[in-house]
């Protein structure tokens, strides 16, 4: 009798994950569909779901009208770049914070943390000019550097929390064995934090990968990323719905793809710590 | 070996070189519009009888081409050569000394041609400031078959109080029709556009003289009354989150008996290939209550040149190129005169081609003649602009009163709440801007 509640609990359990998963999924699979259809059946009231009339179209219109490769590559530069600078600033930050706090490093924590909480558009035009004298406009160092920037705070703290999670002791143990400090970073407390240090990267690609402000404002032509080609697709006269799906389904694919292979790093990162 | 690195060496110095042949590289900002992807596409035409000038373009969704515009001319970052602006902005832009006036287009251009009040709206004292590359108001699109089935005639120039008879007589939500389809998404260029137009038909104004916000008039009051009334009684559910795009794809589908919108619409919902009613649409001017004041609106899409552009003969040259008579034939030849960019010529209007392709083409040009941009209402203002007022506080208190007119629409809050919250903020920005003490 008990087995078969079990089995009972385990088979809603599974359709309630499946639905939820499906529910969260819809908006992308909607888009990913929307993409095939000719522009009348986009808009199609009531929507067909699957029997229309597939096309690739869109696709072609949307490589034909701008170069998916050269803003895609930009992405995968200005996401990737900036994510490493950021890891190679916040590493030893968190870990000096971690292991040897002192005073006044919680007050520096959320200071940091503070210069999240401005609006970006409040700094815009002083940027900009700054920008515009360093030459900087339109490059992909520029989107490099603000894109660290900003995320820095987010790395710094995510790396804290995980850091904070590794023993002291251990780290101790390997001075006595007379370990450096560089050994020590690298041989000891690295591979200890490979899951945080992972998903702490992962997300930081997300979040730099999704950036979509100051990728529009800084950038025009050579530096643009995949932001400023979703953005030329959407327009508010005239129905371009099924090229905007097409043009977003191509933008988000990387990253999804990317998300797909290291999910078990990602859901390990995210709580790790957590099942202790 | 040796031949490989001379070859190698001889194409880098190829490549390097190559761009320093090109010349002039013209930037130009742009809006995702189905006549400005047109024009992306016949760039080489241009450039085949310009080798000298290049062009790359950077579409962007309006909105983000504005801020990004808006905030590359202030600081004079320099980015664009060209830039895509409308009539609101021109003006502005115009007396701030942000924009090259236009004199040097060309003795074939022929300036005369362009629509008088189209012109005007792109000119400031005199002098053009941006080069009109298409132009519209707006106008009633309505349902031929749903009409004559009806016994209803819709006249040439209908009064609100037709308009709103019909919309209740055609109105079959059993059947999936709606009477009458109109903007309710919040926004200065969305909700407001209209609903600015349609208070000046009855008589209201944003200010008076002396810049003093009217939203307590009882002109206001009646305008928003009768749109929410309408809406409610006769409108599709939901309206409060409709735009362009959404009532387009409600009027394609057959779901709305009329609709009052842009007159670029029109080549949209008649044609087959993207509208399932494209034979049986009809056009009349956009209502009004006898007060002299159509409730239409006038806009252009502009080309401009950023003062300190260090480009301004090879931009004024591609500006000539882009607005001219011969544009309009060469997109004909192309793809035939209906898609010939509509609204900133005379010549264009007298082309019976056009005239024969467009059903619309005559309707399109009586709505564009019945905005005044220089005197849109019918008691005395302050400001130009027929669906806003050309001041730079304009966007931000036209999206503030259309997130409150917004709000009455969809039912939460009242018609006279909302007008009450759109005069005090409209007089806390003014105050603060120092229009008024």
């Amino acid at each position: 009798m008990a087995r078969m509640v079990t089995t009972q609990r385990k088979v809603i359990s599974t359709v309630a994950a499946w639905l939820v998963g499906f529910l969260i999924f819809f908006p992308i699979l909607w888009m990913v569909l929307a993409s095939f259809k000719t522009e009348l059946e986009a808009f199609a009231i009531p929507p067909s779901f699957l029997f229309f009339h597939w096309t690739t179209e869109n696709y072609v219109t949307v490589q034909e009208r701008s170069d998916y490769f050269h803003h895609a590559l930009n992405s995968i530069i200005i996401a990737g770049g900036s994510t490493l600078i950021a890891m190679l600033i916040a590493i030893p930050a968190a870990w000096s914070m971690a292991f040897s706090p002192t005073k006044r490093t919680k007050d520096i924590l959320l200071w940091m943390l503070s210069t999240k909480m401005m609006p970006p558009v409040g700094v815009m035009v002083p940027i900009y000019l700054i920008y515009r004298n360093f030459g900087l406009l339109d490059t992909r160092t520029g989107l490099v550097l603000i894109l660290c920037l900003g995320n820095l705070p987010i790395v710094v703290w995510m790396l804290f929390t995980y850091f904070k999670e590794i023993p002291k002791d251990i780290l101790e143990a390997a001075r006595m064995d007379g370990a450096t400090i560089g050994r020590e970073l690298v041989y000891v407390l690295t591979p200890m934090a490979v899951p945080g240090l992972a998903s702490t990267m992962l997300l930081n690609l997300i979040l730099a990968w999704n950036e979509a402000f100051w990728t529009l404002n800084l950038s025009t032509l050579e530096a643009a990323p995949l932001t400023v080609f979703i953005a030329s697709y959407s327009s508010p006269e005239g129905l371009f719905w099924a090229k905007l799906s097409a043009a977003s389904t191509l933008a988000i694919a990387p990253i999804l793809v990317l998300g797909w292979f290291s999910q078990r790093q990602l859901v390990r990162g995210l709580t790790f710590g957590a099942v202790k | 070996m040796k031949n490989v690195l001379c070859a190698v060496t001889g194409a880098v110095a190829l490549l390097i070189s190559a761009p320093s042949l090109a010349e002039t590289a013209l930037t130009i900002a742009t809006v995702n519009n189905s006549d400005m992807i047109r024009m992306q596409g016949l760039t080489s035409e241009f450039t085949a009888k310009n080798p000298d000038i290049s062009v790359k373009w950077v579409t962007l969704e309006e909105n983000v081409l504005r801020q990004r515009v808006t905030t590359d001319i202030a600081t004079k970052g320099g980015q664009f050569d060209i830039l895509t602006i409308g009539t609101y902005e021109v003006p502005i832009w115009a007396k701030k000394g942000w924009l090259v006036p236009l004199d040097k287009l060309g003795a074939d251009y022929d300036v005369n041609d362009l629509l008088p009040k189209i012109r005007d709206a792109v000119s400031v004292d005199g002098k053009l400031y941006a080069a009109p590359f298409y132009g519209e108001s707006s106008m009633v699109m309505y349902r031929t078959d749903l009409f004559e089935k009806a016994g209803l005639k819709m006249p040439e120039s209908p009064t609100w109080d037709f308009v709103v008879d019909a919309a209740k007589k055609l109105n079959d939500k059993a059947g999936g029709v709606y009477g009458i389809c109109l903007r309710g998404k919040a926004g200065w260029g969305e909700n407001m556009a209209f609903l600015t137009a349609m208070s000046n038909s009855f008589g209201a104004r944003w200010f008076d003289e002396k810049w003093e916000p009217q939203f307590n008039s009882p002109e206001w009051k009646k305008t928003l009354t009768t749109y929410v009334d309408l809406m409610k009684q006769a409108g599709p559910p939901g309206a409060s989150s409709n735009g362009f795009n959404e009532n387009l794809a409600l009027f394609s589908a057959g779901k709305c008996a009329m609709w009052i919108d842009a007159t670029v619409a029109a080549s949209m919902v008649t044609n087959p290939k993207d509208s399932k009613v494209a034979d049986k649409v009809g056009f009349a001017l956009a209502p009004n209550t006898g007060l002299g004041k159509n409730a239409n609106w006038l806009w252009a899409w502009s080309l401009a040149v950023p003062a300190g552009s260090k480009k301004v003969d090879a931009a004024e040259k591609f500006i000539a190129w882009a607005t001219s008579k011969e544009y309009a034939k060469l997109v004909a030849s192309k793809e035939g005169w209906a898609a010939a960019p509509p609204g900133t010529r005379t010549s264009l209007y007298q082309n019976p081609d056009y005239l024969k392709t467009a059903p619309f083409a005559k309707m399109t040009l009586a709505s564009i003649d019945a905005a005044d941009p220089n005197h849109p209402t019918v008691k005395p203002v302050p400001y130009v602009g027929v669906q806003y007022a050309a001041i730079p506080e304009f966007q931000g208190l036209g999206t503030a009163v259309g997130q409150q007119f917004s709000a009455a629409l969809s039912g939460s809050t009242t018609v006279d709440a909302a007008l009450a919250a759109a005069q005090s903020a409209t007089e806390r920005e003014m105050k603060r801007a120092g229009y008024i003490k």
